[in-house]
This record gives C-alpha cells, structure tokens and sequence, in this order.
C-alpha cells in the first residue's frame, strides 16, 4: 500500500526485537469480544490513486461550479479571484505539513507569517492587536461576546438585526449553555440598517452590542454613533465584518470606535470550498490582551540576539489553563491564514483599496441592470458590493427557477430568515471583481423571465 | 510585626489588623520566571483558602490562595510593570496585595519560619 | 600547446580550515537564509495583482462612509512574495521533512492525492448557500464521509459541522446536556481524569459543567473504583480519552461506560488516539455516546502550521436526535439533502442549535474521503497495526536508557511514553527535546501528561519506515546517554537550528504583538542587523 513503508520483513524483524509474536499480541489489552477479527465487512478495501480520482472526480462533476455560471452569490463568503502564486505557497511542504509552533527555534517561518498576519488583521480592522486566527467568523463572534463579558462582568448582549443569522444562531445556540442574556433584534426590509433600534436596547445592564459592517443585506450601519451609544453605557462594541474587503474602501471599524473586531477572512486567499476551512478575523484594543481567546504570536530575541517569534501568553489558553480558559479553542486556521497573508501581501493596501473599488463598480452595474428588471425594486440606500432586491413573489422559488436555468442568482432571505415570512420577497445578489458584464446582462435577461 | 506561613506557600506579615500576603523564596523558584500577577481589586471579600490571585511564569498559572478571611486593602501596583519582582524579592518589594482580617484567631492555623523551613525541607 | 588558458579560471579544493569565523554581510550563511518582515520589504503603492480600473466613482450613498486613504498595508509583486514566503519555509521543520514524533498528534504523511482532490472545482469553487441541487455531489462527500466514520466506529450518527477537536468536544457535550435537558435533569458535573488533554476540562467549563477530577492508577489508566465512587444524581457524564493520554489502552472501558450509564449519565470520548484502533476496535462496541474524531490527525488531513482541524462527532442512539444542525442526510425521494433551519422540520425538533456558520470543514472531508477511500477497510486496519508496531518497536529500543513507567507492565499502543527520571542532577526532558533538534528532529510531545514527571510522549505513525524509525532511535539513545553522562552543550542546545533558545519571558512580560515600525517607512534594513552582527 504506496502510505505504508514497513514490508514483511521488517514487520517480522520489529515484532523480534519487541519481543511479540504477532502484532494481536499488542493489542492484548482490549477485551477479547471487542477485537475485530479482520478488515469490516461490508466496506470497500483499498483502491488506487486513479481508483479514487475518478469516484471523487464523478462526484465533484455532479456540482455546478460558481467559474461555469454566472455567479452571483455572497451572504458571508464571496468569490473573489486569488492570484495563482498563493495556492502553490501554500503548499510548499514546510508549511502544509508543518505543526503548530510549540519549538519556536525550528519553526521561525510559521511563527513569522502569524506576526506578519496578526499586524495585517490589526491594521485592516483599525484595532491595537490581533490573533493568530479562529475557525471561522461565527465562532469569532461568540469567543468576542464572551470575552465582552469578561471584561465588563455583564452578561446582556444585543445582537443587531443586520448579523448574519447563522452567525446569530451560533449565538443564541451557545449562550443557553452560559449565563449570557442575549437580545436579538428583528430584521425588517428597510433601507435603513437598524442602529436607533439597537441604541435603544443599550442599558447599564448591557456588556456588549453586536454589529455586522456592512450587515447581512449590505446596508452600511454608523458604528462611531452605536460606540458612542455603547461607551456612555458601559457597554462595548464588537464589529463583524464578513467581507474585508470591504474595508478597502469603507472606513475601519476600529478607527469608528469598536472595541473588538471579528470577521470572517475568507475573503481574501481562501476559495469557497462549500462552506470551509475558513478563517477567523479576532482584534481589539491592546489593553484587553489577557482576555483575548485564541493563540497570539509576539517578537522576542533569541540566545544571541536575534530578532525571532514566539507564541506567547500562552496562560490563558486550554493546555495551561484548563477550565479556567479564555477559550477551549486548540486549533487555529493557520494554513488559511497562511493564504489570507500572501493574497494581501501581493495586493498591499493600495492595491485593496482598488479591489474594493472594482468591487462596488461592478455591483453598481449589477444594481443598475437589475433594478431595469420589472418587479424589482433596490433596497438599500447604500452598499458596498452586495445589496437586497425586493421582488413581487417568494425570492426562494425564483432563485431555484434561475438555478434551472444555470444561473447562481443571489441567495433569497428566505434561506436565511426561514421563520421571517415578511422578508421573504427579499433577494441578496452579490458582484465582486470576477463578474462580467455579459453575467449581469445574463442574469437581468433571465430574471426577467422567471418573474414575468 | 510578626510574619507567618501557609502550607500553599503564602506569607503573611501582620500589623494590627492588616495582613500583607506574598509568595514565598521558595515558590517563585519552583515558578520560575514570572510573566504576570492577576491581582484582586480592593474591597473585595474572601474566605480563608479562596483564590484570590493567579501567577503566571511562561508555562504556568499559579492560582494565589488568602491565609485568612477579610477584605482586599489594596494590591501591590507595582507588579503591573514589574511583575520579575516576585522573583528578586518576593518576601518584600514583591509582595502581592494587603488583607484587612476579619477572624485573626484563623493565624493560629498557620506555621511560623521555623516551621516553614522545616516544612520545605521534607517536600 | 596550442592555447595557453586565456580566461585565468583554474579551480582549486582549498583547504576545510577549522571553520569561517566570519560575518558574511547579508547575514545569509549559505542555504541558512535571514527574512525580514514583509512590512519592512514592502510598501503601500507596489502591488502584485493587476487589476481592472473601476469606471466610475462610489455611488452617492457609500460617500459618508468612505476611508480618508489606503490602508496601510505594505505590498510586494509576485517575484518579490514568492521570494519572501519560500525563504520563510525553509525555517519550518514538517513531517516531508523527516520523522514528527509528538505524542497524540498523530503525525502521518499528508497524501497529496488529498490535495489534488480537495481543488477540484466541483468542491473548490461552489458556494454553501448554493440552491442544493447544483451540489448534490458535494453533499454525497459528506454523505460517503459519514458512512464511513459512523461504520467504522460502530455508532448511529455523526454530526459533521464541528470546525476543530476541541469544536467536536464541545460538540458532544451539548448533545449530552441537551440529552438531560430532554429527560428533565439538571445535572452539572463532568468527570475527567487526571491525565486528560486541557481542551477536556475547558470545554466542559466552556459547556456550563463543573469538571472534577479522577485519579490514575500506578498502571497509567484511569482509577475505575474512584470514577465509581464519584457518580451520583450530579454527574452528567464522564470524558475519557481511549487509548489514554499514556499511550495505553483503556480496558475497563466498558465497565466504565456501564457503570456510567447505570447511574443516569453519558459517555463522551476524546477520539485523539483513534489512531491506535482504527479498524480494530470499534468504540460503539465500548459503550461510548459520543466521540470526536481528528480529520487532521487519523484520516490525514494536514496541519498547516497549526489548523484548519476539523472535528467530527459519532453519536449513540441516545445522543444521535440532539446533534446540531445542519447536517446532511438522505430524504425519501433518494436525494442527499442539507438540513438546515429551513427545512429541519418537525423531524428535527430536538437538534440544540447550529455550531457554526454554513456546514463544516469540507475542504477536510474532501481531503479525508480521498484518503479513506485509499486506505479502504483493509488499509485502514493496516495503518492501526503499523502504528502500534512502530510505537512499540521506539519503547523496547529505548527503554533501557529512558525510564518507561508503564514499560513492565504489557505493551501500549500508537506511542510510547518516556520520562527523565535518572538523567544527570539538572537534566531533563527539556535538553533532551532541543538536543532532538539539533539531531535534525522535531522533539515528540514533553512534559505531557502531567501525571508521569518529565514527560516524553513518543508517536511515530505508520508512515516512518523501519529505517527511519532505526535513524530516530539512535540519536534518542544518544541524547539519553549524553543526558545521563551530565554533558552540558545540551543546555544550550540547539544550536544547529535556524534560531537558538528563545526568550519567552520576554515575549509574555512585554508583549509585542504587532509590527511596531511606522506604516509605510521606506527602505529595507539591513539583513545582517535582522541576523543579529
């Protein structure tokens, strides 16, 4: 089996040396009438590389991939182009099948890609510092409301309307388990976001308000407004942002005010992948560093002065801690931190800034074509390259009818907002850099046809 | 100004009614370089044995335990830039926090130097 | 002769010397090569992607809300990236280096099949919130997957969505308190050994469960009679880990289990060790109601310098209704379909919630399948044997020189643990891990568990070969005898790696977590100051 380098003979020559006459006799220890007596039943044995390519090449030709269709689709993870150089990086052996850096001194290269990624996340949210990663932006988000409990020793949370509502129910999921009150705020198909409504819900009572930048419909909330809201009340604000690139264009939420920043990195290096591995964004102000969950890299020197990196803090973390950690969270998402860090390096912050402005060009264009379409109106006052379309019926059906048709149409909040039958005619579409004219024109040409 | 020792290695030097509790020599040596001191705000309550401070080296967290009962006077805000003073003189300038006692009969639980000296020798 | 030799090129070998002694002034030393930071290399205005031109300005609306300027993030074209990132890995070590023996890591070839699979388009380049049916074929990967981990461990169910073992513990916890909550009870105390990992303990804290502690026994396994004497009303469950954290195979385990369920509670089981039993032991037989299971560690899945993991959950019967949402199963018109908030229905009532955005580590399980589909039953079954084999064949070539606390008492299983009783007075674990360095190794797992002092927790895996395995052993012979002879250049090791020790007092007292030049400050320092001359 090519996975497996021991032969017979060695297999013989080892079990000699141990001192065993078989390699059941080292499995001595498991009861008897739990042993399987050989390879299961009813399960394929092992098969060949050309084997597995073509079963898993089969499955994956079933799927319609976003390159072959007009692609219009966001709503928390977005298709941007990544530049061919990231993925072969990537896979360089030193980083792909490297560990976590627990021996610094033979893991420089990991340990300096975390500072270089940590100073990179710090900087595009406008926080003082950054982690090395979390899973992902939902998991981030709940790390951040427990962490604002931490600090403020309040446990009311409110959630705007606008938070992505799986990220909102990742949320109220966790926090029955904890003492954590949460409030969640009802979405409605305005064109405003809902920051009066969310001040409004600020209390003494209140550790912390959650809002997503740009929200789940691409409306653009006031942060600086909601942080002054917050701040008076002694509450904080935490920032979600699940497009960065977004910020190559709209001001940084820590430079507005927010307290902590999560996001989610896709974005930026990571391919959709049907929903992961992801990338978790975690920054905040320096002097909340002891509450921060997560893994941190700092700089140091080494026995003879060189500059080198360390993780560091390590005392809040699960292995240290225990049950007293900031966080269970062992793994972080390093190989996609990894791919978040080249992509940004290679565009650099002008280079960001003209993405972003590609981006909301296109989606002007989208939003123009569209709203030619008759039945559909345009939502929002504002937004950055997604925005939510009003249409005379269900957006479900209609975005099912577009798939027939092969188009990759928007998703409807209807998915997203099953129980919320007033948003139901609600339809986000989404253009970033990759779309073409020809897809909007497509698009607005084929929507045309299902509702007419 | 008599100063006495617990089991868990704390010192505790008492003044009329306040208490001011450290770690010993011995504990920052079994600690090794230490990072940080988590200390309790004033005013703070505790019972004899609580938690009251966590210190932390690298590859460690320590959790401090109060001699006796009382509330928090104030804690020593020096460590907040200097934590290595636990280190170099942790049976004075290194000192964690001062404790006003509610119960001093509780001191009578505790050992004096001799004691404690003869009590690190048999670990 | 014709032509005396007109280009004065005439080679010599020179002499070996006792060595350079010199600074070069790059600060490179030949193939050992220095980096600075890309935001000392880079700059704001260079970029290495070419990009359209947008047409037009921002619509009216985005007006208030736009930055004053870019951010200030350096960058750097493509030569210049590919440049900087290669150079970084070169001061990684990784398992196609050589031998990454840390104990319950399970540090196995990453195959590169799973690579080319995971980017097929059809799995790389779809969308989680695509209309399901233009992803029937990612959804039957998850379908295949979870066939696959439910029949080789014997259990009902398996919820797919947990990003990480720590997110599959968690995962299992839930399930277990959503279980009582179902039944009434309140109960709110986790049993977990001694020994255990601490993502165990904080995960049941971070679960809502006050953990208390169970005892080993001088063989290394957990004390059946003190986990007894603990249950009562109180107890939710207990959190082993199978084969233990000492590398030895629980045999009580389904007493344990019995007893547990007896007294009302469940049985949730860190499957970080699955390793050792995969294809031989199947934990559904053992009495487990939960178990994780590390995609990044028995089915391959590579590490990448620290994550993505990703954290399957096998569920009993008892557990399997309370699993998180979504997940993927099989409706009666034959299709794999998501379920998901929209359409989880009365059939689903009891899931506890949703764990994550969207469905999961798919890029694992594409990776994961590809790697199982490889193996098959009979591979699978292999890869256990050969792990125990070579676990086995470490502990009896080194038990000699490095004290084996459970070495006299049977075999054990996928690793081998040693401690640094009976080294030289002030040596330890610690010099031999860095002397391991300098030996061109990755040292194994140290000063875990904490039950056994000094730990060194050794796991080879299947994919080192006998030969590699013979090269591992001497130089951890090596080291042991240095150790026990008091040679002092071990307290300084390494000293052949790209760095020496470093200064993490330094890194946690003054903590310098982010570049702290000015943004966009031009010019590259010299490398020979980055190199420390």
């Amino acid at each position: 089996m090519r996975y497996l380098p021991l032969t017979p003979a060695d297999r013989a020559e080892m079990l000699g040396v141990i001192g065993a006459d078989t390699v059941d006799d080292l499995f001595v220890d498991v009861p008897a009438e739990a042993r399987l007596s050989g390879p299961i039943a009813g399960l394929p044995l092992h098969a060949s590389e050309m084997a597995v390519e073509r079963h898993m090449s089969a499955l994956a030709a079933k799927n319609l991939s976003a390159g072959t269709a007009p692609f219009f689709i966001g709503a928390g993870a977005y298709r941007h182009h990544v530049p061919a150089s990231v993925d072969h990086l990537i896979q360089r052996g030193e980083f792909l099948t490297a560990y976590t850096p627990y021996q610094p001194e033979i893991a420089q290269g990991t340990l300096q890609v975390l500072f270089e990624f940590q100073t990179q996340v710090a900087r595009l949210f406008g926080t003082d510092i950054a982690n090395a990663s979390m899973y992902d932006g939902s998991t981030a988000c709940w790390e951040a409301i427990l962490m604002a409990s931490r600090i403020t020793r309040k446990t009311r949370a409110v959630l705007s309307s606008g938070l992505h509502p799986h990220y909102a129910e990742v949320v109220r999921t966790m926090a029955k388990f904890t003492e954590d009150d949460i409030v969640s705020l009802k979405a409605e198909l305005v064109a405003e976001p809902d920051d009066a409504a969310v001040i409004a819900q600020i209390d003494d009572k209140t550790s912390c308000v959650v809002v997503q930048y740009p929200d789940v419909m691409g409306r653009i909330p006031d942060l600086a407004a909601i942080a002054e809201a917050a701040h008076a009340k002694g509450a904080l604000l935490i920032a979600v942002v699940t497009e960065p690139v977004a910020l190559g264009m709209i001001e940084a939420p820590g430079a507005l005010g927010a307290d902590i920043v999560v996001g989610e990195g896709q974005s930026i290096g990571v391919g959709l992948q049907f929903g992961g591995p992801y990338l978790g964004l975690f920054g905040c102000r320096e002097k909340f560093v002891r509450q921060m969950p997560g893994r941190l890299c700092g700089q140091t020197v080494d026995a003879e002065g060189k500059r080198g990196f360390v993780l560091t803090l390590s005392t809040r973390e699960q292995h240290i801690r225990r049950e007293k950690a900031t966080s269970n969270i062992c793994t972080n998402s390093g190989l996609c931190a990894l791919a978040f860090s080249i992509h940004l390096t290679l565009l650099g912050g002008e280079g960001l800034a003209q993405l972003a402005a590609v981006n909301h060009d296109k989606a002007q264009t989208l939003i123009e074509r569209l709203a030619k379409v008759p039945g559909v109106t345009v939502l929002n006052d504002a937004y950055f390259n997604e925005a939510t379309l009003v249409l005379t019926r269900d957006a479900r059906e209609v975005v099912r009818e577009l798939a027939d048709r092969k188009v990759l149409g928007g998703v409807s909040l209807g998915r997203l907002f099953p129980e919320d039958s007033d948003l139901h005619k609600g339809l986000l579409v989404t253009a970033t850099e990759t779309v073409t004219d020809e897809d909007i024109e497509v698009f607005a040409r084929e929507l045309e046809g299902v509702l007419a | 100004m008599t100063r006495y020792f617990s089991q868990e290695h704390e010192w505790i030097e008492i003044e009329g009614d306040l208490g001011t509790v450290g770690i010993t020599d011995y504990a920052q040596g079994q600690l090794g370089d230490i990072t940080f001191v988590d200390l309790p705000e004033a005013g703070a309550t505790f019972g004899k044995g609580d938690s009251v401070a966590v210190v932390d080296s690298v590859k460690a967290a320590s959790d401090v335990y109060t001699p006796v009962s009382g509330a928090i006077a104030e804690a020593n805000g020096a460590l907040a830039d200097e934590p290595e003073l636990v280190n170099t003189q942790a049976e004075t300038g290194g000192w964690l926090f001062r404790i006003t006692l509610s119960d001093a009969s509780e001191l009578g639980a505790l050992m004096d130097e001799a004691a404690y000296k003869q009590y690190v020798e048999s670990l | 002769m014709n032509a005396v030799n007109a280009s004065g090129w005439r080679p010599s070998m020179g002499e070996a010397g006792e060595g350079a002694g010199f600074k070069t002034a790059s600060g490179d030393y030949g193939l050992m090569l220095e980096e600075a930071l890309s935001f000392e290399l880079g700059s704001s205005e260079k970029c290495g992607v070419d990009l359209d031109t947008p047409s037009r300005p921002a619509a009216a609306g985005l007006s208030k809300f736009l930055r004053k300027s870019a951010p200030a993030l350096p960058g750097l074209t493509e030569p210049e990236t590919v440049r900087h990132y290669t150079r970084l890995s070169r001061q990684n070590y990784a398992i196609d280096l050589g031998p990454f023996p840390l104990g319950s890591c399970t540090m196995k070839h990453n195959p590169r099949l799973n690579e080319k699979m995971a980017r097929l388009p059809g799995f790389a380049d779809v969308h989680p919130l695509q209309p399901q049916k233009t992803v029937e074929g990612a959804l039957e990967v998850i379908e295949q997957l979870a066939d696959w981990l439910i029949t080789l461990t014997g259990m009902a169910s398996v919820a797919m969505s947990p990003k990480a073992g720590a997110h599959g513990e968690l995962c299992g916890l839930l399930c277990i308190r959503a279980a009582l909550d179902a039944r009434g009870e309140k109960r709110d105390v986790v049993l977990v050994p001694e020994s255990a990992h601490g993502t165990n303990p904080a995960t049941a804290a971070f679960a809502g469960f006050k953990v208390q502690s169970i005892p080993a026994t001088p063989e290394g396994r957990v004390d059946v009679e003190a986990l007894k004497a603990k249950l009562g009303p109180n107890v939710a469950g207990v959190m082993i880990t199978n084969p233990n954290t000492c590398g030895l195979f629980e045999p009580d385990m389904k007493a344990i289990g019995d007893a547990v369920h007896a007294a009302g509670g469940y049985v949730y089981c860190d499957g970080a060790n699955f390793n050792a039993i995969v294809g031989k032991v199947r934990p559904g037989d053992l009495g487990v109601d939960a178990m994780h299971i590390n995609l990044h560690k028995t089915f391959s899945t590579p590490h990448g310098g620290g994550g993505p993991g990703a954290g399957p959950v096998v569920l009993s019967e008892a557990l399997a209704p309370f699993a998180p949402l979504p997940f993927v199963s099989r409706g009666e018109d034959g299709r794999v379909h998501l379920v998901e908030e929209e359409n989880a229905g009365e059939g689903h009532a009891q899931a506890f919630g949703r764990m994550v955005a969207f469905h999961g580590q798919m890029g694992m399980f594409t990776r994961a399948l590809t790697y199982i589909l490889s193996h098959g039953a009979d591979g699978l079954r292999q890869v256990a044997e050969d792990a125990v084999l070579n676990a086995n064949y470490v502990l009896r070539s080194c038990e000699d020189l490095l004290p084996a606390p459970f070495a006299k008492s049977g075999p054990c299983m996928h690793e081998a643990l040693f401690s640094d009783a009976g080294l030289a007075e002030g040596f330890s674990t610690l010099d031999i891990a860095k002397g391991l360095i300098d030996e061109g190794f990755h040292p194994m797992t140290v000063y875990f568990p904490l039950v056994v002092k000094g730990a060194m927790l050794v796991e080879p895996t299947e994919t080192e070969s006998k030969a590699g395995l013979d090269r591992f052993i001497g130089s951890l012979r090596s080291l042991a005898q240095r150790a026990k002879d008091g040679d002092q250049s071990l307290h300084s090791a390494p000293h052949f790696a790209p760095r020496r020790r470093l200064d993490e007092t330094l890194a946690a007292r003054k903590p310098v977590l982010v570049w702290q030049g000015a943004p966009g400050e031009p010019g590259t320092p010299s490398l020979s100051e980055i190199g420390g001359s």
